[in-house]
């Protein structure tokens, strides 16, 4: 994409810089960070996970995520959980295609982002063979933590704008790759009164 | 001469005594692997033997699986059993006795046609189709023989050992700043 | 009929008896089911009531799958080309038309990549087909170039919602080839036990969440997570990881459990109770809920035998078996619990039998927390368990055979072996084929869930199509398993 010029061809990043459009801009990605809403591409075991991360513990409803949108056209971010198989291929590529701009893609899991453990016939190794990634959050599969992580990660690359220059210079997605964090053991008790 | 008589009759009689020691079910040899009881049928006995257990009480087809050993054609069979490409495994089980048999019966690979179980155990038509998918083993009769795992259009049938993985090399590079 | 007569007036023990109950056996008539014999030593799934005369169910060998299945008629036959091409067929308008929808593979409802071409007549499933494979990993061809130390590692991944069963019967199968079943230590068994059942738990709360969600009650899934998440906690004290463990090992266990470890599970057994009541009082005697999922997605016992059914969905019909009790593995016949067993093959009666089985595995994991030994968590078998880390310091022998056991493997005698073990989806087998070297020659994992999936033709047939998703909900697969 690079740097935005013209209104006419670009839309509303296209007016020129002052301070309101400026702070228009800024309240545009700010929204879009907070409210990206994921399409729900949950294959295997990190689907699991990424359940876990949306359900009452992890919580990444605090993060605007929790509506997990059944049609890929109301959807901002495809969260690829899963191993991919070559069957499924098409499909990610058909749910992709139909969500609109601007879409983000994390790859969770090392299935996803490099075909994991499974090097073999029936795999496709890695989804940014597929689609354009923009975060990989390692792990078999990652914790909650991770995927947080993962997802804040990009929630503040759209917020600053760095994922637009990340991409110009890629070609294709962000990829930016984020640490594995380890789940904690420590009990957080939930309604129970100590 | 004698002795070569006497000898040829020992080995004759124990040859006897092997085979009336080879306790067979249904006409077909069984053998025993870790405590299991393993019936070997041919190909031409596998549907009658599996009718002839279902009669006795094995209520459940519990499992049907394929095998390609063309790495290991020396494995132990049976004497009058010949190896070949192929076999076909079958775990029955009888609730009422709670007891469990296994069926192995060789498939060559010039002609890899089996009768499939579908009448018998409904259950068996997705095994069967993985079998056939995995393998390129063919169930006569059954009612829906397609791929099941694999793509429709794949090429190829993946658990054969002259199957490749299909590793792709990976490379370890050092993670840019 | 004599035996029913005997029955009534409360029964002497009989030779004869026996022998007709035998036979009788195999000649089951449809929906009949016993409990347990009051002699208590043979154990009947079906006694005729009547003698049926020319009407009499055929033997085994000759009844035929029209017979055993409602109507072989459920299942829609048609390849997925041909399915894609149903567009471009001209329209005949004179034709009663119906309707070859796509549910899937990817939706909300379908537990993973599960797709299914259902024909409709309106709003009611004619037939279906469920096609599978979008989740085909490869893993048995995978499993061939791993070694037997590494395989857990496969396997665990295959029905993810219980890695610990899948290791659990892996390794037990190995361990049968090795001829070492018999020496795992105790504690290692029973160990083993207490986090079968655990999974079991963790298991089932992910069913009451997902089944309801899928019908509605959203807050469900909240609930049901946040329970599992107790679980989890344990599991990562002791295995280190919350999912896909790799913990169960042929041999034993990877590693021995922390300290501490009996306060982790006694606070999930304090925890569970009040909310599963929450539950009963949420769900199991609430109108919609009943509405929604009595009378949907029937199956009978006879065709569940038939299709091969285990698990909830065979007890749901009313046949009693769980291979815990009725071919008993590890320790559990030294266990006392219940087999949770449904009356009319719904899908209510297996959201009723899952919870129940909650319950049961927590009384089982009371029991196991009384009886676990101290003692080795592995057998002391240089050959198949490595040796403690800090012996590798000492002695040249032990960094040998760590050095073998991680890099060639143990070497697994020739042979093949068959086992199963109760999943909680059903029974879970794996068939391993040894060439004497160290990795498998063939493994192959016989996956509840694959089998259950055959079910669902039969149980949606009839049905509306808003019932699908429930009825799936309620057949519980995990595709993982399904497609390996």
């Amino acid at each position: 994409m690079g740097i935005v010029n013209d209104v006419l061809d670009d839309g509303i990043g296209g007016i020129a810089h002052n301070v309101i459009t400026a702070k228009l801009e800024d309240l545009v990605n700010w929204s879009r960070s907070r409210s990206s809403w994921p399409a729900s591409f949950g294959l295997a075991c990190c689907a699991i996970e990424m359940m876990a991360t949306g359900a009452a513990h992890y919580d990444i409803s605090r993060f605007g995520m929790e509506v997990f949108r059944a049609s890929p056209r109301q959807a901002d971010i495809m969260i690829v959980a899963g191993r991919v198989s070559q069957k499924m291929a098409p499909v990610l590529r058909q749910v992709y295609d139909q969500m609109m701009e601007p879409k983000w893609v994390i790859s969770m899991g090392v299935c996803a982002s490099s075909g994991g453990m499974f090097n073999n016939y029936a795999i496709v190794q890695g989804v940014d063979q597929i689609v354009p990634v923009d975060v990989y959050a390692p792990g078999c599969p990652p914790t909650p933590e991770t995927l947080i992580h993962a997802i804040e990660t990009l929630h503040g690359l759209i917020e600053n704008e760095e994922i637009l220059k990340r991409r110009a210079v890629s070609g294709a997605g962000a990829n930016i790759h984020v640490e594995h964090i380890d789940a904690t053991s420590t009990p957080v008790l939930l309604g129970m009164k100590s | 001469m004698s002795d070569d008589a006497a000898s040829s009759n020992a080995t004759q009689e124990a040859d006897a005594a092997d085979a009336a020691a080879q306790p067979t079910l249904h006409g077909c040899p069984v053998t025993d692997s870790n405590g299991q009881e393993v019936i070997h049928a041919s190909a031409a006995q596998y549907l009658d033997v599996v009718k002839a257990l279902a009669d006795e009480g094995y209520i459940m087809c519990i499992d049907l699986c394929g095998i390609d050993y063309l790495e290991f054609m020396d494995r132990v069979l049976p004497a009058d059993i010949e190896p070949q490409r192929f076999e076909v495994v079958v775990n029955l089980l009888d609730m009422a006795h709670r007891r469990r048999t296994r069926l192995r019966v060789q498939v060559p690979e010039a002609d890899p046609t089996v009768a499939s179980l579908f009448e018998i155990y409904p259950g068996t038509e997705a095994m069967e189709r993985e079998a056939y998918d995995m393998f390129g083993i063919l169930f006569a009769d059954h009612p829906d023989l397609t791929r099941i795992l694999m793509p429709e259009d794949w090429e190829g049938h993946p658990l054969r050992k002259d199957y490749d993985v299909g590793r792709i090399p990976v490379q370890f590079k050092v993670a840019n700043a | 009929m004599s035996t029913t007569e005997e029955k009534l007036t409360g029964q002497k023990a009989g030779a004869a008896v026996e022998a007709e109950a035998v036979e009788e056996v195999l000649e089951p008539s449809i929906g009949e089911v016993a409990s347990t014999d009051h002699l208590g030593t043979n154990y009947h799934l079906f006694v005729a009531g009547t003698d049926e005369g020319d009407q009499k169910l055929k033997p085994r060998s000759q009844t035929t799958a029209r017979e055993l299945l409602r109507e072989v008629g459920s299942v829609l036959r048609m390849s997925e080309a041909d399915a894609a091409n149903l567009g471009e067929l001209p329209d005949d308008p004179e034709e009663d038309q119906t309707m070859i929808i796509n549910m899937g593979p990817q939706h909300p409802s379908t537990h993973g990549v599960l797709r299914l071409m259902l024909e409709l007549q309106g709003e009611t499933v004619l037939r279906c087909k469920p096609i599978i494979g979008y989740l085909h990993t490869g893993m048995e061809k995978t499993a061939e170039q791993l070694t037997f130390m590494q395989g857990g590692t496969n396997v665990t991944r295959m029905d993810y919602l219980s890695p610990l069963n899948n290791e659990l019967v892996f390794s037990m199968a190995t361990e049968k080839l090795l001829g070492i079943d018999g020496d795992i230590p105790d504690r290692a068994v029973w160990i083993r036990m207490l986090l079968s059942e655990l999974n079991r738990m963790s298991s089932h709360l992910l069913f009451m969440a997902t089944n309801g969600m899928d019908l509605g009650a959203v807050s469900m899934m909240i609930y049901g997570w946040r329970e599992r998440e107790e679980v989890l906690r344990f599991f990562q004290e002791v295995t280190g990881l919350r999912m896909n463990h790799n913990y169960i090992r042929p041999g034993g266990l990877a590693a021995d459990l922390p300290a501490g470890w009996r306060d982790g599970v006694l606070r999930i057994l304090d925890l569970l109770p009040p909310r599963l009541d929450e539950y009963d009082i949420l769900m199991t005697g609430q109108p919609i809920w009943r509405e929604r999922l009595q009378g949907v997605g029937v199956i009978t016992p006879r065709e569940a035998l038939a299709l091969g059914a285990t698990g909830p969905i065979l007890r749901s019909t009313g046949v009693e078996w769980d291979l815990r009790r009725d071919q008993s593995y590890l320790h559990y016949d030294e266990l006392e619990f219940d087999v949770v067993v449904g009356s009319y093959g719904d899908a209510f009666d297996r959201y009723a039998i899952r919870l129940a089985e909650i319950r049961e595995s927590m009384v089982l994991v009371r029991q196991i927390l009384e009886r676990i030994p101290e003692g080795d968590y592995r057998i002391q078998n240089k050959k198949v368990t490595p040796p403690p880390r800090a012996r590798i310091d000492e002695s040249m022998e032990a960094l040998i055979h760590h050095f073998k056991i991680f890099t060639e493997g143990f070497k697994v005698p020739e042979g093949e072996v068959y086992l199963g073990i109760e999943s909680p989806r059903g029974e879970i087998g794996c068939y391993i084929a040894s060439d004497g070297g160290p990795n498998p020659y063939r493994l192959h994992m016989r996956d509840p869930s694959f089998v259950n999936i055959q079910c669902l033709p039969h149980m949606m047939r009839g049905g509306l199509v808003a019932d699908a998703v429930a009825i799936i909900s309620s057949v519980d697969p995990v595709l993982g398993g399904v497609d390996r």
